[in-house]
């Protein structure tokens, strides 16, 4: 008779990760702006994807005869220049879906590197403390110590100007967070007691770090990741605009804004759009990462 | 009149899943003097109903009871500063986990002075006076140094006497115990138990314990209140209970107790309390029950009489046997029974 | 079962004095300060049996626990596992050793990986240990499952979606994935309701018997390793003050602390009226542990040399115990 199993409720026996999902779906859906930042996360990632059919011009082609032709709404615009043109005559819509694209490159660029090299750093860090640790944690404290701003400067000055140099740039300056992210996790999950389970089956090293523990810090890591990716986008926007990252002609958003500094006054929309798009971009992000956090997070999780 | 009347309490949260009854049907009448156990396993409500009577259940609950007075006055209907009033001075509650009840960042003294402070009035040198009484009279040793000590510094079993004197600082006449003891080890256990009974016995309050433990049931209470997926399925004075059960599940419990076994199988309730999707018609505890008829999977039992512990049961038990049980399956019941002793 | 049971009484375990302390640094500044948080603890684990280890918070039963599953070396001692000596033993014999010894924790909620599968999690032991294929590890995970109690169908879901006592079914098959000869139990009942805790503890006796197991049995509640053990030992501030057979331990305690211990257990039976021997004083801390018999500050005998000399392990009677009062037949009813 004891050893008759506890019968669990029919619900439950339905596909589990269609429940988990359906469970990530419900605490995600109570925020209502997370709700409106994944719309327009996935609006992007359309412009980006299908830039070539979207955008009305190509991104660098010349219209001398409209040169900072104003929005059609305004006295002087045209629907064939629906946002306008810049001072050599580009059409600025096109300029900015094409821009989506290097705005989201971007952002998964230093993602990746930043995230793969702060995981593998901060499970070292905390797997083997001691001295180890202590260097490499007193080393991303020294780069957390500098302006992350003025520190991408100086490495894209020491690298070479560029979009791939502003990118890793980037990367190193956001490294510290994920590697003291994880290392805080490691560190808590490996007193649990499935992890001493695990070394007691006679798990390797590498199999705890990976295997075990891992996927039990992941949560915390891509709430992080969601934010780090509106930081990556605005400090390399920040970099092409101090003419650091991306060159022109490239129609990337912080480069457009650099080359319309001049025409301020004169034209308002060649600087209103790109600046509107970097502040939407980043917004959205911002709000869909709460809404992630919110959902993955279970010390927040109400039941 | 009692100090306590509670008549038909239910507590309801809502949850993603729907409606959760947590708290079904609840009666309750405390006297002045009284130890009431509320026994049962996780998830029998037996927290969650005394919660409510605090008012301290989160917004999400819906707290519905035909009576749920104190002294007299009946909290329902009560302003919620009027209700504070009471609450706190006149009914004091303490819970399991003496480390996090505690605020960590302030001081033994402060927290308990703080209560007094709103409560009783007085000048800081007469609470602060009170304070080392108090503390003196829960046992701690070298109460004026305490005073100043932070809850981290001391064990847990001293942090379960400064709530205890912290629950006491008003004068109480009713101090409510939520697994006062289960987080602390077995000796520290005895003392805090023997601390409650002699506080209880020299101010005439009224204590209601609630547990999970059978054997601190026996050794302290009055009365007992036997919980079961929210509802009293036994009332019963203690003696009367623990010798002559009347629900099947108290029965059942008992027999599981290891100390009570003889053989090296212990006799074992088959499966789990019900979950929210899980309820059974009728009786709620019939999945489980060796006497469970068509009957108790039909239709939800009425209490007993006093006499059989007011058994939530269609036929409670009386001398090991269900009462009124048909006759062919009584038959059938104690040549199992019979069977069953000739073998072991 | 019994003439099974006597035939195979081999010894699978055996400590000697073993003894573990840690350097604690209260400040980074500060001289580090040794707990000993294990001292002189011997014993023989024979197949089949259960030995108990008894005592409160601080008292080294954890400490014990992470030395025999060997994540832990002791500090001093030597420690036996199947005629092959661990304290030396390379890396090589001390992985062969993790297929010999297993544990299930106390807290069924964290010590399943959230994240994994039950499959999974059963199959991790054989998938490290052995060089069986997916499918046998399947067909030996479900066999096991059957076992246990646990449907074919809890193969596929996650930790979280189980009770306690379900979660504890599973901890206790992965424990036995590899075929191990002891297993510790460290508070394998104490978070579950009496009613699961019941069916537990019959799963157990069951596996018992039929794999002829060891346990280790570490608890703080006597009632149930009345239930359970054939030997006792019960541990004090990191040291053993008291080890006997079950009956021994329970009908003739001798040990000042062990008495204690047993009138301060609540039974279930309201006609009880007992003189129970009051305890004063908390558990000391393991950090400055009192001179001479650790026991001393909260023991109604204690006398000028228990103040002063640390008592060791004597036969007394049945038992063996390590107290002056007992040594000087002081200790009386």
């Amino acid at each position: 008779m004891a050893s008759v199993a506890e019968s669990k409720s029919p619900q439950e026996s339905r596909s589990v990760s269609a429940q988990q999902l359906r469970e990530f779906w419900h605490y995600f859906s109570e925020n209502k702006g997370a709700v409106a930042g994944l719309v327009v996360v996935v609006f992007l990632i359309f412009l980006a994807a299908a830039a070539d059919v979207v955008a009305p011009h190509s991104p660098i082609q010349q219209y001398r005869d409209h040169l900072l032709q104003p929005p059609f709404w305004v006295e002087g615009g045209s629907l064939a220049f629906p946002l306008g043109t810049d001072a050599v005559g580009r059409d600025l819509l096109s300029r900015l879906i094409y821009g989506s694209r290097y705005s989201l490159y971007v952002g998964c660029v230093v993602i990746s590197i930043s995230m793969t090299l702060g995981i593998s750093i901060g499970l070292v860090a905390g797997f083997f403390r001691g001295f180890l640790e202590t260097i490499i944690m007193r080393l991303m404290d020294i780069i957390l110590a500098f302006p992350s701003l003025l520190l991408a400067l100086v490495l894209v000055a020491l690298l070479g100007p560029g979009l791939t140099n502003a990118m890793i740039a980037v990367a190193v300056v956001v490294l510290p967070h994920f590697v003291r992210l994880t290392r805080a996790q490691v560190l808590a999950e490996s007193n649990r007691d499935y992890v001493t389970s695990a070394r007691v089956a006679g798990a390797s090293r590498l199999r705890l770090m990976f295997v075990t523990i891992l996927p039990n810090c992941m949560a915390p890591l891509i709430v992080q990741a969601s934010l780090t990716f509106s930081t990556a986008i605005l400090d390399a926007a920040a970099l092409s605009f101090l003419g650091l990252g991306a060159q022109p002609p490239t129609p990337e958003w912080g480069a457009m804004l650099a080359e319309a500094r001049e025409f301020i006054l004169r034209a308002w929309w060649v600087v209103t759009w790109p600046g509107l798009a970097i502040l939407i971009t980043v917004l959205s992000i911002n709000l869909m990462g709460d809404g992630l956090r919110d959902a993955l997070d279970p010390k927040l999780k109400r039941s | 009149m009692s100090l306590l009347e509670i008549r038909n309490l239910s507590v309801e949260f809502t949850t993603a899943y729907g409606q959760f009854r947590a708290v079904d049907a609840v009666d309750l009448d405390v006297d002045q003097g009284d130890v009431v156990a509320i026994v049962g396993e996780s998830g029998s409500g037996k927290s969650v109903a005394m919660l409510a009577l605090m008012g301290l259940l989160p917004w999400t609950a819906k707290v519905q009871a035909d009576r749920l007075s104190f002294d007299g006055k009946d909290l329902t209907s009560l302003e919620p500063k009027q209700r504070r009033r009471i609450i706190g001075k006149d009914m004091a509650m303490i819970f399991q986990e003496p480390m996090t009840s505690l605020n960590p960042c302030f001081t033994v003294g402060f927290q308990i002075t703080e209560a007094m402070k709103v409560h009783l009035g007085g000048t800081r040198a007469e609470r602060r006076r009170r304070a080392v009484e108090l503390l003196d009279q829960v046992g701690i040793p070298e109460p004026e140094t305490r005073l100043s000590a932070f809850p981290h510094q001391m064990s847990g079993g001293m942090n379960q006497r400064v709530m205890i004197a912290m629950s006491i600082a008003c004068n109480p006449r009713l101090l409510i115990a939520d697994e006062p003891t289960t987080a602390l080890d077995v000796t520290i256990q005895a003392q805090i138990l023997e601390l409650l009974l002699s506080l209880q016995r020299d101010r005439g309050m009224a204590l209601v314990l609630i547990t999970h433990d059978m054997g601190v049931v026996a050794e302290t209470a009055q009365r007992v209140m036997v919980q079961y997926a929210g509802q009293q399925v036994e009332r019963r004075d203690v003696v009367g209970l623990f010798s002559t059960p009347a629900h099947p599940y108290t029965a059942a419990l008992l027999d599981a107790l290891p100390e009570r076994s003889r053989g090296k199988r212990l006799p074992s309730i088959p499966g789990v309390v019900p979950g929210q999707l899980d309820r059974p018609d009728g009786c709620l505890f019939n999945p489980r029950c060796r006497f469970a008829t068509d009957l108790c999977r039909s239709r939800p039992p009425g209490r007993g009489s006093p006499e059989q512990g007011a058994a939530l049961c269609h036929y409670p038990l009386q001398g090991g046997e269900p009462s009124g049980y048909p006759p062919d399956l009584l038959d059938q019941l104690r040549r199992q029974a019979a069977e069953e002793a000739r073998s072991a | 079962m019994n003439q099974a049971q006597t035939q195979d009484q081999t010894q699978v375990l055996k400590a000697v004095d073993l003894t573990r302390h840690y350097a604690v640094r209260r400040s980074p500044f500060s001289k580090p300060a040794t707990v000993k948080a294990l001292g002189g603890a011997s014993f023989i684990l024979n197949a089949g049996q259960t030995l108990a280890v008894v005592g409160e918070s601080g008292c080294g039963k954890s400490t014990l626990a992470r030395l025999v599953t060997l994540i832990e070396k002791p500090t001093s001692g030597t420690l036996e596992i199947g005629g092959l000596e661990v304290t030396s033993a390379g890396q090589q014999t001390i992985k062969s050793l993790h297929k010999t010894v297993q544990i299930v924790f106390q807290d069924p909620y964290g010590s399943l990986n959230p994240r994994q599968k039950i499959g999974t999690i059963l199959q991790e032991p054989l998938k490290i240990n052995t060089n069986l294929s997916a499918a046998e590890r399947r067909a030996a995970a479900e066999k096991m499952m059957a076992r246990v109690g646990l449907r074919p169908e809890h193969y596929d879901r996650y930790p979280h979606m189980f009770s306690g006592g379900q979660r504890q079914r599973i901890a206790i098959a992965r424990a036995l994935m590899l075929n191990p000869k002891i297993v510790i139990l460290d508070e394998p009942v104490s978070a579950l309701d009496v009613s699961i805790q019941a069916q537990v503890l019959n799963l157990l006796a069951d596996l018992q018997e039929e794999f002829n197991l060891a346990f280790l049995f570490i608890s703080h509640d006597l009632s149930v390793v009345r239930h359970i053990a054939d030997e006792v030992i019960v541990m004090y501030l990191g040291r053993p003050v008291e080890h006997g057979s079950r009956d021994e331990i329970f009908a003739n305690p001798q040990h000042p602390y062990t008495r204690a211990l047993l009138s301060a257990t609540p039974m279930a039976d309201p006609n009880r009226k007992r003189a129970r021997i009051k305890l004063t004083g908390e558990l000391p801390s393991p950090i400055n542990p009192p001179s001479g018999c650790p026991f001393h500050p909260r023991c109604h005998y204690a006398k000028d040399r228990c103040r002063q000399e640390v008592p060791v392990m004597q036969p007394a009677g049945a038992s063996q115990v390590s107290c002056h009062g007992v040594e000087e037949g002081r200790i009386t009813d």
